[in-house]
């Protein structure tokens, strides 16, 4: 495709450079997140592994939710899920940790096209129920005294962080997050895949006309419980990661509050955007923190306040208003040149 | 058998709450087209400004008509200067302010009033009536204001020219406007009244459930169930879904499966009737044009 150099003024070399920009940004990117665990503190590189795990998980839900339309108050459930493999497989097992994170995305991938297939029926307030009904029952489940054997009931399990291979001289945190980094570049590298092809090509042509899109010939409850399937995936590999960094797991740290704040994160970051998903997951893990510094008695109340703000002034999410940010500062700049063209 | 009707009379007794909190999630929908998720809260929040008239000395139903007053101006200005300004592109953006209220209010609770649980007074006498033993009078007067809620509100939409100007505006904003509607001071009102509904239902939880910021999480996901299972649409199938929430929840919980898992399973088997029926008991099928 990219044989004929386009020539040189046309849109298409202006979109050709625009991508270049768009690639040293990215390198800059990633070299600085390499970076980063050797400038800050143990703590602070702690801090950033859970952002890279909420990017990953919101990138899930955004799979589902932007790019598919269906809504879902539960994904704290296939979170959950996660981090339990996790835990049940370090502690109970005594299996690598390494290992833990394929069996959680493979088992949140099942159990997501599982629920996904009832979920066909459902749209709307509908799903948005039978999904917060999910992310309702799977803390209470957890605690049931019937797996307590597997769970550790409402104690949970503890896990030990795991040290640097190879005789690596970085401390526990800094080898976590590194280790989180290259599973979250390659989530990452696949959902791009994923949504820019055909398959994502169906998933929003299912969300903006279903009947236009079956017409057309794309099975429209594969392509969905699909969508339900992967996104749990997502979901389920930022549990198991996100246990092994917390190094702890009990049902109530993913109740509906973990589902409410990954829906918060994808629209804040914007919807239906892939670096959405990172700003959406720094609102998450800074915010609260942030809010909490501004008022000890009700920091809460500047949360919601935040909420509503980051509504009112960029209603498309953070990475929608970058983007229009980005469209107008490049408008005013390419206006003169329009004028003298002609 | 006798347990057994006292399971069922005590569902029906917090099932006529959920049927409230559903009556103004419904009120709201028909106004907006939305789900509002705050709804608990602001009720939870009025039930709180009772409470502190209660304590500075006011007879209890001057506060509880003041409280209705109160609670009406709070939705007419959360419609007014939030909801009205947000340009929104999709509905997920609207949850995401709702959500935004809810903890707003939540917080705000706990902060003035503190997280201590208080008691809240009921205005019906002790002694169960009519000399039976299976309600309270609380319950019984629960029961009864609710279904006084319904049909006041029924008669307004059907006999009053505000009523059908209400319903008109929500269904095709655009004639109404040119029929001389205002249909944003309607949106506004459908707001002030479903926040009033919300306020009744909370001052006649709080007896029961005791009065805390947290008091109503749970009511409002049974509201949300009682109003999807009746039908999103239909203020009378928010009543009977809310009934049967309520029923269904507290025979399940002391025959089936025990307190802990009851509301999971509340849950599942109303998903069950909605994967049946999509749109409720007693809601209209929707019908898109291609």
């Amino acid at each position: 495709m990219s044989a004929i150099a386009p020539p040189v003024g046309t849109p298409l070399a202006a979109a050709a450079s625009a991508r270049r920009l768009r690639l040293i940004g990215l390198a800059v990117i990633i070299v600085a997140a390499c970076v980063l665990p050797f400038v800050v503190s143990n703590y602070r590189t702690f801090q950033f592994t859970l952002v890279l795990v909420y990017a990953i998980a919101l990138l899930g839900l955004n799979i589902l939710t932007g790019y598919n339309g269906q809504i879902s108050l539960g994904h704290g459930a296939f979170y959950a899920i996660g981090a339990y493999v996790a835990a049940i497989m370090m502690d109970r097992m005594g299996m690598p940790y390494w290992a833990t994170v394929p069996v959680a995305g493979g088992l949140c991938l099942v159990v997501g096209f599982l629920f996904g297939l009832p979920a066909l029926r459902l749209e709307g307030h509908y799903l948005a129920l039978a999904t917060f009904a999910l992310g309702v029952t799977m803390p209470q489940l957890l605690k049931n005294k019937y797996v307590e054997h597997w769970t550790g009931g409402v104690q949970g399990i503890v896990i030990v962080k795991p040290d640097a291979p190879f005789g690596l001289k970085l401390s526990p945190d800094q080898w976590l997050y590194l280790f989180t980094l290259a599973i979250t570049v390659v989530m990452f590298v696949i959902g791009w895949n994923l949504i820019r092809g055909r398959v994502g090509r169906a998933l929003v042509a299912i969300r903006d006309q279903p009947i236009a899109a079956s017409a057309m010939g794309i099975d429209t409850a594969l392509y969905k419980s699909l969508a339900f399937g992967v996104s749990a995936m997502y979901t389920g590999v930022a549990g198991a990661l996100g246990a092994i960094a917390i190094q702890f797991v009990a049902p109530d740290s993913f109740g509906v509050g973990l589902s409410i704040s990954l829906l918060t994160g994808i629209v804040i970051g914007g919807l239906a955007s892939i670096p959405g998903a990172f700003f959406g997951a720094l609102f998450i893990q800074f915010i609260p923190n942030i809010a909490d510094q501004i008022s000890k008695a009700a920091p809460w109340a500047i949360y919601g306040i935040f909420l509503i703000g980051f509504m009112f002034l960029m209603p498309m999410g953070i990475n929608g208003a970058i983007r229009l940010g980005w469209a107008r500062m490049r408008h005013r700049h390419s206006k003169p040149a329009q004028r003298e063209g002609g | 058998m006798d347990t057994f009707v006292h399971q069922v009379l005590a569902g029906l007794a917090t099932g006529g709450i959920y049927a409230s909190v559903a009556l103004a999630l419904v009120m709201i929908h028909q106004a907006t087209h939305l789900l509002n998720f705050a709804q608990g809260e602001m009720a939870m929040f009025s039930t709180y400004i009772a409470w502190a008239l209660i304590n500075a000395g006011v007879p209890y139903w001057a506060a509880f008509f003041l409280t209705i007053g109160f609670a009406f101006v709070l939705g007419l200005a959360i419609q007014h200067f939030v909801m009205r300004n947000i340009r929104s592109t999709s509905v997920l953006q609207l949850v995401i302010v709702f959500i935004g209220l809810l903890v707003i209010f939540n917080s705000v609770a706990g902060w003035l009033f503190t997280y201590t649980i208080k008691v809240f007074p009921s205005p019906f006498p002790k002694e169960s009536l009519f000399g039976q033993k299976y309600l309270s009078s609380h319950e019984l007067g629960a029961i009864g204001v609710t279904l006084v809620v319904l049909t006041l509100l029924w008669a307004f939409f059907r006999f009053t020219e505000l009523g059908l100007a209400m319903r008109a505006a929500a269904q095709n904003p655009t004639s109404s406007r040119l029929v001389g509607i205002r249909v944003a001071w309607m949106l506004a009102l459908g707001w002030g009244l479903a926040a009033a509904i919300g306020a009744i239902a909370g001052m006649m939880v709080a007896p029961i459930v005791y009065l805390d910021p947290n008091m109503m999480a749970g009511i409002l996901l049974y509201a949300f169930a009682a109003a999807l299972i009746g039908g999103i649409d239909s203020p009378g199938g928010a009543v009977v879904g809310g009934l049967l929430v309520g029923v269904l929840e507290n025979v399940l919980g002391a025959y089936v499966v025990g307190n802990e898992l009851k509301l999971g399973v509340a849950l599942v088997l109303i998903i069950g009737v909605l994967l049946v029926k999509p749109s409720g008991l007693f809601g209209s099928v929707q019908v898109t044009r291609v």
